[in-house]
């Protein structure tokens, strides 16, 4: 099962290290991790999603709660959620293709935000899923440069995560 | 208010702390401590000759007296030295402070002469690491790192100091705080009585109740509260080979240690049970066996003050989350005011089954008319010492020996690597009691290939005269690897040989101590009896025991808890 772990983290200097080294030590796997400061200055929102069965769920969760400095944190899963990632991707766009790829951008309400006689530089949000699909929509062969950030997620409605 | 430099903050944090001992080695990068510290006398320091006992005599001391231990190196190989040490008292989780030395703050980063990144390199085996980035933080820090060390599940905590943190001419403010508060570290302060309640009705439901407690009960000072409920349910106990003294190893309800090396009346009883209670035990691979065959009929009920030790191994019908006295507490109020009462009939039934595998096994081995057993040695050790010494030990077939042969009536007092099987613990463990409890006897069970470990502190031993008693059951070879190579690879004792074994006799006399050879079954217990006698020094026993005993139980790897080897012939 694939799982959205949401922590709040002391900003601090080998916080973030010790989450990372706790994943590899115990054989727990990190599909895609990011990481930055909140409105709080010392505190940092992480965002791991990772894979397992229940019982690996329960143990990552029950072992970050070990960590001193990881001072809350949230399954998204378990209830609604807002996931989102944001990729930039490079497509070779010459040709008859430049159309073709504009009509795809615009069908993933994606953005072309940069442009040069051979290349567009396409930004898009959404949940991975949509991501994945439109690389697929525009094939493999053109794709010059994928960069992903990883998932970020919020509870839907009233729960936050917050101290 | 006082101005201090971080140095002496550093020294008065762990007086006002109430540390008496620390043990360590100097270098470069903690010269400014090392300075501070002969300016004063409150806190005494004991000079190891390798930084890895240093650990270990801090984590004898912690794991005798349940206080933390504490412990100075320098950077670099003082700190990497350390490394086996920590990782030794993080597997059972015992509270401990190392403090290590670091480069200049500016120098970080550059491979400067003796940088390491401790703070990396312990990370996987401490509870937590903190480094100091301005002096006048070091009250607090050292504050927070006994609070972590101590509190909740303990463990070692490193605190690495870079040198310039340290400088004499930079005074700052001291202030120990009384208090320390994390937002983030909370440990838990009382067990779920809701869970607590069902467990009671549950352990008075059971009809083959058996009770498995570990080092947790011994770590949560709750030896009184186990023996109560314990005596007051009626119930067999096993305990882990953590657990060991935490429950009398001489009553009648006591059936000996339980996993791999156990009783055959232990594990059997384990598996053939309808409730297990588990107290401070993690299910730990040397105790379960194949985790899919483990007692097939049983309902669980954990309790742990480590929620992450909980259904890691084996799923938990009732879990608390807890510490282990204010749980057992409230247990043992619940079982006085309950009207339900344990069933009499099928209790007895279940003692004359269990009466039946103790009387079937009962932890027997061969003897023999002119080879000296290990196990013979530690019975006789435990005849002369009356069951009441402060036993260490190091790590191989002469540690399952001595846990099997030596009956432990208190906690605290069997003191082994289990969780890391670190061979080289027992003597600075040894020391590290001895030189606390100078009046108390102290064993170090050892083998030739253990304490050759760490036999430099022998040294150490002359210089601060702690006369521990060294008893050396010499097989000439690294035992347990070799019984498992007679086992499992059919007798080919690949590097299991000690070959060109020094003369111990006159080692232990070249560093200032007594050395007595025993190879002859008549010298035995008188040679024991006089090297007991002599209270005020270091006695190196050199004893030649059998050479091709093997220790049983032992289970078959992959089976069930009742699946065991009962000597070199006997499999049930
Ligand atoms: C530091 C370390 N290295 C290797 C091992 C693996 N090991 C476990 S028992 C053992 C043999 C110990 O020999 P000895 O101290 O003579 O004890 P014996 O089994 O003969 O009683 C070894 C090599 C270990 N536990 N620790
Ligand atoms: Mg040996």
């Amino acid at each position: 099962m694939r799982r959205i772990i949401s922590v709040l983290l002391e900003n601090e200097p080998g916080a973030l290290s010790r989450v990372v080294g706790l994943f590899s030590q115990r054989n727990y796997n990190i599909e895609t991790l990011t990481v930055a400061p909140t409105e709080d200055p010392t505190l940092s929102r992480l965002t791991v999603t990772t894979t397992g069965s229940d019982k690996v769920i329960e143990q990552i969760t029950k072992q970050l709660n070990k960590l001193i400095e990881v001072v809350k944190l949230v399954d998204l899963t378990e209830g609604a959620h807002i996931e989102r990632e944001l990729m930039l991707i490079k497509l070779k766009a010459t040709g008859a293709q430049r159309a073709e790829i504009k009509r795809t951008v615009d069908i993933f309400r994606g953005q072309i935000v940069d442009v040069t006689s051979a290349i567009y530089t396409v930004q898009l949000v959404g949940d991975s899923d949509k991501l994945d699909a439109f690389i697929q929509a525009v094939g493999t062969g053109g794709v010059l440069e994928v960069v992903r950030s990883g998932v970020s997620g919020i509870a839907r409605g009233e729960k936050v995560l917050s101290l | 208010m006082e101005l201090l430099s971080g140095a002496d903050m550093l020294i008065r944090s762990l007086e006002d702390e109430g540390v008496e001992y620390i043990y360590g080695y100097p270098g470069g990068a903690a010269l400014h401590i090392y300075d501070a510290l002969f300016r004063q006398d409150k806190v005494k320091h004991i000079l190891v000759r390798h930084e890895q006992a240093a650990v270990h005599m801090a984590d004898g001391y912690a794991r005798a007296t349940g206080k933390p231990g504490t412990v100075l190196v320098t950077s670099g190989p003082g700190a990497t030295n350390t490394i086996t040490g920590i990782a030794t008292a993080f597997m059972d989780s015992i509270p401990m402070v190392v403090l290590c030395g670091q480069v200049m703050t500016h120098l970080i980063g550059e491979d400067a002469f003796q940088e390491t990144d401790m703070i990396g390199v312990s990370r996987p085996v401490v509870k937590h690491n903190m480094s100091v980035r301005h002096p006048s933080e070091i009250p607090e820090i050292i504050r927070k790192a006994y609070y972590i060390a101590s509190t909740g599940r303990p463990g070692p905590v490193v605190v690495d100091i870079p040198k310039d943190m340290t400088t004499p001419n930079e005074r700052y403010e001291y202030h120990f705080p009384a208090k320390v508060k994390l937002r983030s570290y909370n440990p838990v302060v009382r067990g779920h009585a809701g869970q607590i309640k069902k467990a009671v009705d549950m352990l008075l439901a059971a009809k083959r109740p058996m009770i498995y407690a570990g080092g947790g009960v011994i770590l949560g000072k709750a030896s009184d509260q186990l023996r109560e409920l314990v005596q007051m349910l009626g119930y067999p106990i096993t305990n882990t080979l953590m657990g060991i003294g935490c429950y009398p190893a001489t009553d009648k309800q006591h059936l000996g240690w339980l996993g791999m090396h156990g009783t055959y009346e232990s594990n059997m009883a384990m598996h053939h049970a309808d409730l297990i209670l588990a107290i401070g035990a993690r299910f730990d691979d040397r105790v379960t066996n194949a985790t899919e065959k483990f007692c097939p009929g049983a309902r669980i009920i954990h309790i742990d003050i480590d929620p992450a030790s909980i259904s890691k191994t084996i799923e938990a019908d009732v879990p608390i989350v807890g510490p282990v006295d204010s749980v057992l507490k409230e247990m043992i109020s619940l079982v006085k005011e309950a009207k339900a009462k344990p069933d009499a009939g099928a209790l007895a039934a279940w003692w004359k089954q269990i009466d039946e595998w103790r009387a079937f096994h009962g932890m027997r081995y061969q003897t023999s008319d002119d080879v000296i057993k290990p196990q013979e040695v530690v019975e006789a050790v435990w005849r002369i010492t009356q069951g009441d010494a402060f036993v260490t030990s190091d790590v191989g077939q002469h540690q399952m020996f001595a846990a099997q042969y030596y009956k432990f009536d208190k906690p605290n007092r069997w003191i082994n690597s289990g969780g890391l099987g670190t061979m080289g613990f027992g003597l600075p463990a040894a020391m590290g009691i001895k030189l606390n409890f100078p009046e108390e006897e102290v064993v170090c069970f050892t083998g030739e290939g253990s304490i050759q470990m760490n036999i430099q502190e022998l040294s150490t031993c002359k210089q601060y005269n702690l006369p521990v008693k060294i008893v050396n059951l010499n097989n000439q070879a690294l035992g347990m690897v070799k019984q498992w190579q007679d086992m499992n690879y059919e007798a080919r004792h690949s590097q299991s040989y000690m070959e060109s074994l020094p003369d111990f006799i006159k080692l232990a006399e070249a560093y200032g101590h007594v050395g007595i050879r025993i190879d002859r079954k008549e010298d035995l217990e008188p040679k024991l009896r006089e090297a007991f006698a002599m209270k005020d020094k270091l006695v190196f026993l050199d004893i030649y025991v059998d050479r091709f005993e093997h220790v049983y139980p032992m289970q078959v790897p992959r089976g069930a808890m009742k699946d065991m080897w009962l000597s070199k012939t006997e499999r049930v």
